[in-house]
């Protein structure tokens, strides 16, 4: 029921029908691509019976097993990596006198925010291109870091958002009582950071998880992860195969958003 | 014990530019209790967090028995704080809290833990040792804040107004408790508050800072009676101030004129004469007296009635408002009613003649 006073949107025109709309098509297509991942038959358009088949082909698929792994085990470095320059930067732009310069050290944290991906993912071909020349190098460490830079920002922003919220006070308490800066950092700070640390490390997995542009450029023959082989796999001929991975994957994201949406609240 | 001399910070530059503490000197003895009073703003907290390690000085220098503070990072100054806050480690429990300090120094498990022990008796929280600091009231916080702190052992401690949080009874209590475990402990305490009752009740020394400078220093009695501004007077308790005329002047004795021709002794201003200044005089000092016999006479204009006395609101004839507090007790001759005309009056050698 709206208040007896002051402003409400939903008392404005069109405001639910508008709401309605942008909510269906928000969600619509993803629904149907679950329901999809159930059919019996072989087509994506046309429902022939529930079935849990595709799921049962893409869990015995060889090419999909190792590309979950592959994606699990990228998105895993990444976010420890990015998440460790994250507390690093983190604290580097929260527990220092402002200083001239600020803010741009802050958008150079963000860049990968702002960059468009592609202009990164060509950068990142062409340079590790060289070095692949140079070393001879050519196995998955460079998606690690191509992924740990752009997860960085992902991971700064819900740590930074913490150290701020923090009380100062705690920390000087302890440097009163003679705690010398490392201590307080790992007696004080940290106890009261690891909610943001684990929500900036999920949020990482989730987003280098679901990489395409970038992974697409950087990756050598033989190294999909999952979503680089779904997309191969649409070019050729398209199964609900592709709709129950990309169920799970949904799940995994979801589940690890709404995780990080709890853990982010912790109090302590 | 703790010197600090010719203590300024600015913060900011140019417009922005604010003077916090203003050629700050001050010399504070061992063992004692020393306040630093004023209004909010007045750089009294600046100057604790100067002593502390928070606040790195514009200019001036701090030296603790000979020692420069100054070159030490707080974690290295044996001095500790309770802050207004209390500061407490969310994370850590009651007994946690208040061994913090012995860990950080090092000290073996066994002193820790006798320590702690002594302390949490000290503060009377034994029971509640491993509670988390968040189920405790605020009473019981503001004892762990300073077990905490007193629990190393330090040469000097510095609170920040640690009572403003409790409630009136409560802080009664702890000014009292407060008071005793500084005479027991013969640690130096630097007290900050704004409560001017809290100040005259505990401390030894009373420093009174207004706008970044210390305006007075000295004993609750000294700034009481004998405050030497009309910021002090007027901050301190409440005040009179009459317009006078200074005839003459001799050492702390001076001959006053009040501006109904009245001539009165009063306690001289270091070395100022002549030309118009202010007499200060404490309500309870002065009396209600008939007209006639008065200093100076007007009309009684309202009488307030707290309990223990009664505040008399004199509007004077040159247009001062003049107060005057009278105990009750049950034999009092009740001998004024609102809108009578009637005098004041106030021995000689009360008065405090102030510069402006």
């Amino acid at each position: 029921m709206a208040r007896a006073t002051g402003f409400d949107i939903r008392r404005q025109y069109g405001f639910t029908t508008i709401a309605a709309i942008c909510f269906i098509s928000l969600y619509l297509p993803v629904i149907l691509l679950v329901v999809y991942s159930f059919n019996a038959g072989s087509s994506v358009a046309i429902w022939e019976g529930f079935s849990l088949r595709w799921y049962a082909s893409a869990w015995a698929n060889e090419q999909v097993q190792e590309a979950t792994v592959r994606s699990l085990i990228i998105a895993f470095w990444a976010a420890l990596i990015s998440t460790s320059a994250a507390v690093l930067a983190a604290l580097a732009t929260t527990r220092v006198r402002p200083y001239r310069g600020y803010s741009a050290v802050f958008a150079t944290i963000n860049q990968p925010l702002m960059v468009p991906e592609i202009v990164t993912a060509v950068a990142l071909l062409i340079f590790f291109a060289g070095i692949k020349v140079q070393t001879g190098y050519t196995g998955l460490g460079y998606l690690v870091i191509a992924h740990s830079a752009f997860c960085i920002p992902f991971a700064y922003l819900p740590i930074r958002a913490r150290l701020q919220g923090m009380d100062l006070t705690l920390e000087q308490a302890a440097s009163d009582l003679y705690a010398s800066p490392f201590q307080v950092f790992r007696r004080i700070t940290l106890p009261q950071l690891w909610p943001g640390i684990l929500a900036g490390a999920m949020l990482a997995f989730v987003i280098s998880l679901d990489d395409v542009v970038i992974t697409e450029f950087v990756k050598s023959a033989g190294q999909d992860t999952l979503p680089t082989y779904m997309l191969g796999q649409l070019r050729r001929v398209v199964t609900p195969e592709v709709n129950a991975i990309s169920t799970v994957l949904l799940g995994i994201s979801v589940t690890m958003v709404i995780a990080f949406f709890f853990v982010s609240r912790i109090r302590k | 014990m703790i010197e600090i001399s010719g203590v300024s910070k600015t913060y900011g530059t140019g417009k922005s530019r604010f003077l916090a503490l203003d050629d700050v000197s001050v010399t504070i003895a061992q063992n004692e209790f020393f306040t630093l009073l004023g209004p909010s703003g007045c750089g009294k907290t600046t100057l604790l967090r100067v002593i502390a390690g928070f606040v790195d000085p514009t200019a001036g220098s701090v030296t603790m028995e000979g020692q420069d503070l100054l070159r030490s990072p707080p974690h290295h100054r044996p001095v500790n704080t309770v802050f207004q806050s209390y500061a407490l480690f969310p994370h850590l429990t009651v007994r946690q809290n208040i061994s913090f300090g012995l860990e950080m120094l090092g000290k073996p498990k066994d002193e820790i833990a006798q320590t702690v022990g002594e302390m949490m008796a000290l503060v009377q929280m034994e029971q509640m040792a491993d509670r988390e600091t968040s189920q405790i009231s605020g009473g019981q916080q503001q004892r762990v804040a300073l077990a905490r702190a007193l629990a190393p052992k330090p040469k000097v401690l510095l609170l920040d107004e640690p009572l403003s949080a409790l409630d009136f009874k409560l802080r009664k209590e702890m000014q009292i408790e407060l008071k005793r475990l500084q005479t027991e402990t013969g640690i130096t305490f630097v007290f900050v508050t704004h409560d001017q009752e809290e100040a005259l009740t505990m401390s030894d020394r009373i420093a009174v800072m207004n706008a970044g400078s210390i305006r007075q220093i000295g004993s609750p009695r000294d700034i009481y009676d004998h405050p030497a501004e009309r910021f002090v007077a007027d901050f301190i308790g409440d005040t009179n101030f009459l317009p006078v005329e200074v005839l003459s002047s001799e050492g702390t004795e001076a001959q006053v004129r009040l501006g109904s021709g009245q001539r009165i002794a009063a306690r001289a201003g270091d070395g100022r004469e002549g030309g118009g200044v202010t007499l200060a005089v404490r309500p309870e000092h002065a009396r209600i007296v008939p007209e006639a016999e008065g200093l100076a006479a007007g009309r009684l204009s309202n009488l307030v009635y707290f309990g223990t006395d009664t505040h008399y609101h004199v509007d004077l004839d040159d247009g001062t408002r003049f107060v005057v507090r009278a105990q009750n007790n049950p034999d009092m001759f009740q001998h004024a009613a609102q809108g009578d005309r009637v005098g004041i009056a106030f021995p000689g050698g009360v008065g405090q003649v102030l510069r402006d």
